[in-house]
Parts: C-alpha cells; structure tokens; sequence
C-alpha cells in the first residue's frame, strides 16, 4: 500500500460531491479528516480560516487544490481526506481554477508526512489517473486506482 | 549553497516544492541545502538562504528577506523549477 492509501482512513473519500464554492468544498474535506477520526472541527475552520488570510495558492496545481492548517492539537494523526467535486469551482486562482479535486491534509508536525507528499506528488503528476480519478464515482476503484 | 521553499503553513506547497527542486538540483549535479519553511518561520528565523523559492501568491511577504526570491507558478513542473534554477544558478 502507497502512502497515499495508509492516509485516507475510513470515510476519508467523496466523490463527485456538489458543491457552490470553496469554502462548502474545504469543508467536505474537512468532514472526511473528521470522519476519518485524523482531525476535529476545528481543523476544518482553520483551513478555512488559512485560505481566508493567504489565499488561492492551496490552489497547487490545474484543477487541484490541497486544503490544510498548521500542524496544532486539533490533528489527531497525519491524514489526507479526499474531495472530487461534479462541476468546477473558482477559488481565485488566475493559473489554476476551477477546481475539481480537493484533498485535505492534516500533519502533526512539519515532517513526518514526508513519504505521503512523496506519493501525493507522484499521483498528481500522473495525468493519466488524476483523469481517471476525476469520472469516477466509486471509492473501491479510486482506491485502486492511487494505491 | 542554501536554498528554503517557503509557503503558509510550512506542510504542503513547501514540501512539494522542496522535494521537487531536491530531485532537479540532483540533474543539475548542484549541490545545496534545501529547507521547507512555513511563512511565518521564515519571517522569524530570517534564514540565511541564497535562494528563496515560493509560490507567486505569497512573494509579496517575503519582499524584505534576503536571497533572491524565485516565484515557482507549477510546483509540480519540474521544467519550469529547472529553468528558474539555472536562471539564478548562472
């Protein structure tokens, strides 16, 4: 298993939600981390809050957004949450909206989730499955798919 | 040399950006200390980084630190990095 399956826990993956703006997305994502038990409440109001101050760079590739906060005790293991949205979203970004993938990130600390951005960077620079990713609606074939 | 890739929260883009000039600095044959940092760190710190690399949103806090910001609009296009690099490299 990639480090990117280790990460997405339990009730971490929603496919082809629908959703009218970024915040309604990062907080689905933030949902998943919590259902996933990898973050509280919280964290979810902090990404949002962190977006609010700094902006569309989450914004980190075409069509892919990673949601995240610090690192603070409202993580409660380092996690990734996973959000394929029906219709793009503007999230401000000039270079890269609309989005249509967001993925949540927790991390307890600033590097012990080296591995999972390793593979989190492999599987996006792989447009073949990021393609694939985006038409699917089953968790057991996305699953397949990045592991 | 060193180099720090600097973002908000010091977890993501920095990360990705670290990793990926880690594996172009590698082709290159250079040889340089890369550092993920977030913001606010950075600021703190101050680092005394040759090159500061970031995503174009944030430059403008990072306009009063030393090193040459370098601006990386793709964090995971390892061409542009490259071309950044060896424009600031020489």
């Amino acid at each position: 298993m990639s480090a990117i399956t280790n990460a997405l826990g339990e009730g971490s993956i929603i496919l082809q939600a629908k959703v009218g703006s970024w915040r309604e997305a990062f907080e689905l994502a933030g949902d998943a981390l919590v259902a996933s038990k990898r973050a509280t409440a919280n964290y979810t109001k902090a990404m949002v809050s962190a977006f609010d101050e700094l902006g569309p760079y989450m914004v980190i590739a075409p069509g892919i957004a990673l949601a995240h906060a610090r690192p603070s005790a409202d993580v409660l293991a380092s996690g990734l949450s996973l959000v394929t949205l029906v219709n793009g979203v503007e999230f401000g970004s000039a270079r890269f909206d609309p989005v249509r993938i967001v993925f949540g990130l927790a991390a307890v600390d600033h590097d012990g989730h080296i591995d999972l951005m390793a593979s989190l960077s492999e599987l996006l620079m792989d447009e073949t499955k990021v393609n694939k990713l985006l038409q699917s609606d089953n968790e057991a074939e996305v699953r397949k798919l990045i592991g | 040399m060193k180099i720090i890739a600097v973002c908000g929260m010091g977890i993501g883009t920095s990360v990705l950006l670290k990793m990926n000039t880690e594996k172009v600095l590698q082709l290159l044959g250079v040889d340089a200390e890369v550092q993920a940092a977030d913001m606010a760190k950075a600021k703190r710190e101050g680092f005394e980084a040759d090159i500061i690399l970031t995503t174009p949103e944030l430059v403008f806090q990072l306009e009063n630190m030393p090193g040459i910001v370098v601006p990386i609009e793709h964090v995971f296009d390892l061409t542009e990095i490259r071309q950044k690099l060896v424009g600031v490299l020489g």
